[in-house]
């Protein structure tokens, strides 16, 4: 039987998905629901006075209005920072409170202060309208830069500073930067991306009167954690009594891992009205209010030696949280950024110091990436420069420092098992014909445009997981993952999941890891999961760990199936164990040939007896009836993917329009289950990273206004916006998991930014320019060049 | 959304006479139908014409092109007789938002709604056009008359646009990145006697650059309009680009226009 592990398989779910079938939350209608509607706050920062509800109550169709007041009254708790960050000096971060409905101060537009139920959503919609709530309109903090200097937002939270963080060696740090024969410096903003999911967030609520049960469907990527967190942080209701399901979610990016204000209002409300209630979020209340990503303002520096030796590295980074910090938001901007900003170099010394900053914004929290990108941007950056400061080839600076051996103990943190940077980078350059840029630059200059290359090599830490190592830099949980598979009598496989899948393949790439396992046919398996009902326990999909983390519980739960299989082969073949060998779904004697299949040790599980032989059952003494196992995985170190990526852009300068005429990504990935799959992951995630360097403007005015809080300001990236992505990959087998798998999901949005601006700003013949990079600010970097940019390739 | 009154009258006398303060005409519904549902605007009554047949269609005679009012942005871009007549015209259409918009907006909205972004409103004025309403005959100069602002009387309906066929013309437009409407559009129409370039998105509303329409009547040529440095004071500015860069684009894309007639 031929492997389905590392095939092209078509996708199971895009039958359903492709065709209008799938079933999203807003999909699901229970009768007799209430539709919420929310009353949200128009400023950015104000105190709020007084909430009058009258007029609303009287209007038509309206079930019930909820305010802060009777959240609090019944002490529902807020939302959550999952990660405990401490700050240099060993304080703990300061965390504000953030109740589900804002009470006496709300913090950023959009944050909801009040809701609505009514028996229709425009009755519910004109309700929200009568409410009336007097507002004493503060100065809001905005700009991240200045955020410190501002007013302070949340009583006892100084300089509005969440923590100042630092990882790494000062000292050592300075020592090699006076030793250096050149420093080369950085200033940049990694721009705020609205993640942008198709389906919007949404939730419906169904609480049981009989079994004080509450149902919550709801947009989630990990709906075992959202219980979790509404249960001991929120005491919505007890575990047993909340249920939470994550039905297909349409795309997620980071922003659908919080429990979000609504979810928990709506689940509270529904229990007190008894009432089913839907909510189904507007395009813009996702703009204002789903977790916005990234938002760093960094200085770093990197200290060189004339031949292009790295001796050190600082990094001096201004991260955003927005008004709260939520479950990823502490993390992200630390121990997701500082570990991999020294990229896949060997740099002696270096330090991250990063101050968290609170400001009058959408939440920020993870985003495609988390931390990595902003890493992979500072470091690549500062190597490009490098190299051109220094006249040394881009790629060769690059290999000169790139580690010669495996394990590599990088500068801070992590020890990185298994990669080939070298083989990555240089096959990045044949399939780009790095070679032949110069002629192509020459062809464009001909035609009066600008052409820049630009490079970036990059690992990143991911399959987010080791429990003892998260919850030791301060994580809440620990990020293992489990899996369940049930192997029915007649035959088929049911494999449960906690990842989740929404956008990522899962129902084919799972399916695909146990039918090989188990030796049975892709079509008798199915992929189960976003159901805290059904199965065990699970963390979710983040931080490309599903399949190096959820997907070695499959492994290994299919492993103890085939373990049990065996022993009742055993006693069926009247063989001992060791005579038996199990391949392609068959239990099979060595010296006899005699085998029994899979699904007849299934069958005698279920049914262990027979008519003919009394008394006789195929089990081996003691050993249970079903075939039905359990595994949870907690692995031994993150995974590490790494690649290199090579752009080549055009600019257009009487018109300031960037072209993206080539992309090339060579990846290391570890193993790979299914390439149709992570060639899917890439380019999305490609997509998403140029979409952050040339397109995607979030922009809040100084009042704390959202302005591009719709698809009329907000430029998304359209296909349009690329050329074909040119992919390859290498492989280094990972060694923290038996798979060797590594993880693809976020690997495009890391590398893809710093590719795309190191040939920008290659094309400007130097000149710095922020992302996005677009046309008003590229046509005025042109204006600003007084001859054509001649840098060799 | 807030509910309202749905009409469709069976010609355009019925259509005329619902109209009132609060009403509004529905062609392809491109833009009353956001602007509803983000709340920005509301009507009591939401007359749909689209379905009088009297107002759609294409008609190319010797020197002008006429264009029905509900006749869709895709069906311009498409029309055999269009391409042939003033290839721009169908290039325009085809460029407008994307295909779903294209599919569904009208010429008719289009003008009569009079973004100050909007395609359309260009080719009206370079081609000379003449808007045919119920009542009169308005010509493009005269109809255009600030943002969102038009000529058009409560109740009055555009049946259709008859443009004046050119010897050459070109459309060029610079388009915003996020909605693809004109950051900056410029229409290029040569005749015997003049050459008319209009300008959109770069000003509350559509206008014909004088400068640039002279100098290309005098020679009609790149160089002819190579140095020409327009004023940015009354130039649209906003997040996507100020008015110093919309200034110049607008000579940048009348210079392409010219390149390519
Ligand atoms: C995403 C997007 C991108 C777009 N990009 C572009 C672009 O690049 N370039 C561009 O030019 N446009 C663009 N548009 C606008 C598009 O061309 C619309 O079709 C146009 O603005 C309105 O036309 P409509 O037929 O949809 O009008 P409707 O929305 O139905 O009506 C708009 C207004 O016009 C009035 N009206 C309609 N028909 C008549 C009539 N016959 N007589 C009198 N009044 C009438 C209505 O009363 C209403 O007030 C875009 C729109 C969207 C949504």
């Amino acid at each position: 039987m031929a492997s389905l592990v590392g095939s092209r398989v078509e996708r199971k779910e895009d039958k359903r998905l492709l065709t209008g079938k799938g079933r999203y939350t807003a999909d699901i209608n229970i009768a007799n629901q209430t539709y919420a509607a929310f009353v949200r706050s128009p400023h950015a920062r104000a105190k709020i006075k007084k909430i009058d509800i009258s007029k609303a109550l009287k209007a038509s169709g309206v079930v019930e209005i909820l305010t802060g007041e009777e959240i609090a009254a019944d002490k529902i708790g807020g939302l959550i920072a999952g990660w405990a960050i401490r700050s240099e000096d060993g304080s703990e971060m300061k965390v504000p409170a953030n109740p589900p409905l804002a009470k006496d101060s709300a913090n950023f537009v959009g944050e909801p202060i009040a809701v609505v139920f009514a028996e229709s959503l425009d009755e519910a919609k004109a309700a929200v309208d009568l409410v009336k709530v007097d507002y004493k309109v503060l100065k809001g903090v905005i700009n991240t830069a200045e955020a410190m200097k501002g007013e302070t937002i949340h009583d006892g939270i100084d300089k509005n500073l969440c923590y100042d963080w630092l990882l790494g060696d000062r000292k050592a740090v300075e020592e090699a930067f006076a030793k250096a024969d050149k420093i080369i410096k950085v200033d940049l903003i990694n721009n705020r991306c609205v993640p942008n999911a198709m389906e919007p967030r949404a939730c419906v609520v169904d609480y049981n009167t009989a079994s004080e049960e509450i149902t919550l469907y709801t947009t989630s990527q990990n709906p075992h954690l959202s219980r979790l967190i509404m249960s001991a942080f929120g005491g919505v209701a007890p575990e047993n009594k909340l249920r939470v399901v994550a039905p297909d979610v349409g795309g997620g990016f980071g922003s659908k891992i919080n429990v979000y204000n609504e979810e928990i209002v709506c689940s509270w409300a529904s229990k007190k009205i008894e009432r089913p209630i839907k909510w189904v979020a507007e395009r813009t209340e996702s703009f204002l209010t789903d977790t916005h990503g990234r938002d760093h303002v960094t200085h770093a520096e990197l200290a060189v030696t004339n031949d292009g030796k790295f001796l050190a590295f600082k990094n001096e980074t201004i991260a955003n949280l927005g008004a709260y910090a939520r479950v990823f938001g502490t993390v992200t901007p630390t121990y997701l950024f500082g570990p991999c900003a020294t990229g896949v170099y060997t740099i002696p010394a270096a330090y991250t110091n990063v101050k968290a900053v609170y400001t009058n914004t959408a939440p920020v929290d993870a985003y495609r990436g988390a931390g990595r990108p902003e890493a992979t941007y500072t470091i690549e950056r500062l190597v490009e420069k490098a190299a051109m400061e220094l006249g040394i080839d881009r790629t060769e600076i690059r290999m000169r420092n790139f580690p010669t051996e495996f394990p590599f103990k990088q500068t801070l943190v992590h020890t990185v098992d298994s990669g080939d940077y070298v083989a990555s980078l240089e096959k990045a350059k044949q399939m780009s014909d790095y070679k032949g840029f110069e002629v192509r630059r020459k062809k464009s200059e001909a035609n009066g445009k600008l052409r820049g290359i630009g490079v970036s090599s990059y690992f990143e830490a991911c399959g987010i997981a080791p429990s003892a190592v998260v919850m030791s830099l301060g994580c809440g949980v620990g990020l293992w993952e489990s899996s369940e598979v049930r192997f029915n009598p007649t035959g088929q496989v049911s494999v449960y999941t906690g990842a989740h899948s929404h956008g990522q393949g899962h129902d084919t790439t799972f399916a695909q890891i146990a039918a090989d396992e188990l030796g049975v046919g892709l079509d008798v398996v199915d992929v189960i999961h976003g159901d805290t009902d059904k199965g065990t326990f699970g963390m979710g999909t983040y931080g490309s760990r599903s399949l190096a983390v959820g997907g070695i519980a499959i492994v290994n739960a299919c492993r103890k199936i085939v373990a049990k299989g065996k022993r009742v082969a055993a006693k069926m073949l009247e063989v001992s164990e060791d005579e038996i060998n199990f391949k392609d779904g068959e239990f099979v004697v060595t010296k006899s040939n005699k085998k029994k299949t899979i699904g007849e040790i299934a069958f005698a599980c279920y049914l262990p007896g027979s008519r003919d032989s009394e008394f006789k059952s195929p089990l081996p003494e003691g050993e249970e009836p079903g075939l039905i196992e359990t595994s949870f995985f907690d692995p031994s170190n993150f995974s590490f993917p790494a690649g290199s990526h090579i752009a080549e852009v055009e600019i257009n300068p009487e018109t300031g329009e960037v072209k993206v005429e080539k992309y090339t990504a060579v990846d290391d990935f570890g193993r790979i289950v299914n390439p149709l799959v992570v060639e899917g992951q890439v380019h999305g995630g490609i997509a998403q990273g140029i979409g952050q360097a040339l397109h995607e403007n979030t922009e809040y005015d100084e009042t704390g206004q959202l302005i591009t809080a719709s698809y009329m300001d907000y430029t998304m990236p359209r296909a349009d916006n690329f050329p074909e992505f040119n992919l390859g990959f290498t492989c280094t087998h990972a060694t923290s998991n038996p798979l060797g798998v590594k993880g693809c999901g976020e690997a495009g949005a890391i590398a893809s930014p710093p590719t795309i601006m190191n040939a920008v700003i290659d094309a400007l013949g130097g000149q710095e320019i922020t992302m996005p990079a677009t046309a008003e600010k590229v046509w005025k970097a042109c204006k600003a060049l007084k001859k054509p940019n001649s840098k060799a390739a | 959304m807030k509910t309202f009154n749905y009409h469709t009258p069976k010609d355009i006398k019925e259509a005329s006479k619902l109209a009132s303060t609060s009403s509004a005409f529905l062609a392809g519904g491109m833009t009353s139908i956001p602007s509803m549902k983000l709340g920005l605007a509301t009507y009591k009554d939401i007359i749909d014409i689209k379905h009088i047949k009297k107002l759609s269609g294409i008609k190319v005679s010797g020197k002008t092109v006429t264009i029905g009012a509900t006749t869709k942005h895709a069906e311009v871009a498409n029309s055999k007789d269009v391409k042939k007549a003033i290839p721009s015209l169908a290039k325009l259409a085809g460029g407008i938002g994307d295909a779903q918009v294209r599919n569904r907006g009208t010429v008719g909205g289009s003008i009569a709604n009079n973004d100050p972004s909007a395609c359309y409103p260009s080719a009206c004025m370079a081609l000379n056009a003449i808007i045919h309403t119920n009542n009169r005959k308005i010509e493009a100069a005269k109809f255009f008359k600030g943002m969102f602002e038009t000529a058009l009387k409560k109740g009055e309906i555009i049946e259709a646009v008859v443009f004046n066929i050119p010897d050459k013309s070109n459309y060029q437009k610079h388009p915003n990145p996020a909605s693809r409407y004109a950051i900056v559009g410029v229409y290029l129409a040569k005749y015997k006697k003049e050459v008319n370039v209009a300008i959109t998105g770069a000003k509350p509303v559509v206008y014909v650059d004088k400068d640039l329409s002279k100098a290309l009547s005098n020679s009609f040529s790149v160089s002819a309009i190579d140095g020409i440095k327009l004023d940015s004071s009354e130039m649209n500015s906003d997040i996507h680009a100020s008015g110093d860069f919309r200034a110049s684009l607008v000579v940048t894309y009348a210079k392409k226009a010219v390149e390519a007639c």
